[in-house]
């Protein structure tokens, strides 16, 4: 069998069934939020600190951001190996595509390490 | 199998179908995201800092260039949600006929269209 050394689980089945999973805590999370903003038109500061303080409010918005994560890592991988490819580049896909890969990994990373300390600060 | 039956993987030589171009935007609209995504955790990040930050953040957004930033994310954020539920309908075994994938499609470019004209309300 071959693995691939880049993939978010190393597996297509696993890789499908993360990319539905997260998309569905996304979808409710986005739906929370954009209704949320919508009911309140005249949101100040005081009421948006106290939205995310909350224990509740805080683990949405982490599975929120973790879900980003994965689900951007999955989507992007599934983009560069069908574009960054040797066929559509030459022989500079490769090592192109496993720097792009790289790179989009430790940005998603970085993403969930940003929403962590933005939620540690409220 | 004959590996000499002939192959045209020229995609620019193809004709695209609505299904085709569903999916190469479901892809163009994630690619896309990514980037917003690092400005809405800048927006959070701001908002949630101090007052100031928040103040900072609504004057921000109230410029017309923000404004249309903010919308054209909210229209890609719509197509790609709308194809994701489009997806998930799929796996659930509807639509997964030539026919169904055609309306499907439709489908989301028509919710799409509807879901930009709100957030356009919304935003102006």
């Amino acid at each position: 069998m071959v693995t691939n050394a880049t993939s978010f689980s190393r597996s297509g089945l696993s890789d499908w069934l993360l990319q539905r999973l997260t998309a569905l805590i996304l979808a409710a999370y986005t739906l929370f939020l954009v209704g949320y903003l919508a009911l309140h038109p005249d949101l100040d500061y005081a009421a948006w600190a106290r939205l995310f303080a909350g224990l509740p409010m805080k683990l949405f918005t982490l599975a929120a951001a973790v879900s980003l994560a994965i689900h951007a890592w999955i989507g992007l991988w599934t983009v560069l190996t069908d574009y960054v490819t040797e066929r559509l580049l030459g022989p500079v896909a490769t090592p192109l595509r496993l720097a792009l890969e790289i790179a989009m990994i430790l940005v998603n990373l970085g993403f969930a390490v940003w929403a962590i300390d933005i939620l540690w600060g409220v | 199998m004959s590996n000499r039956r002939p192959v045209n993987l020229d995609i620019a030589t193809i004709r695209l179908p609505i299904t085709a171009y569903a999916s190469i935007l479901h892809r163009i609209s994630g690619v896309a995201l990514f980037f917003v995504a690092a400005g809405l955790l800048w927006l959070l990040d701001t908002s949630l800092s101090s007052p100031t930050g928040f103040a900072a953040v609504r004057e921000c957004l109230d410029g017309p260039f923000a404004r249309f930033l903010l919308w054209g994310s909210l229209v890609a954020l719509g197509y790609h949600f709308a194809a994701g539920i489009r997806h998930l309908v799929m796996d659930l075994g509807v639509g997964e006929s030539l026919e169904g994938g055609r309306r499907g499609a439709r489908w989301v470019f028509a919710a799409t269209a509807v879901l930009a004209v709100l957030a356009g309300i919304w935003l102006w």
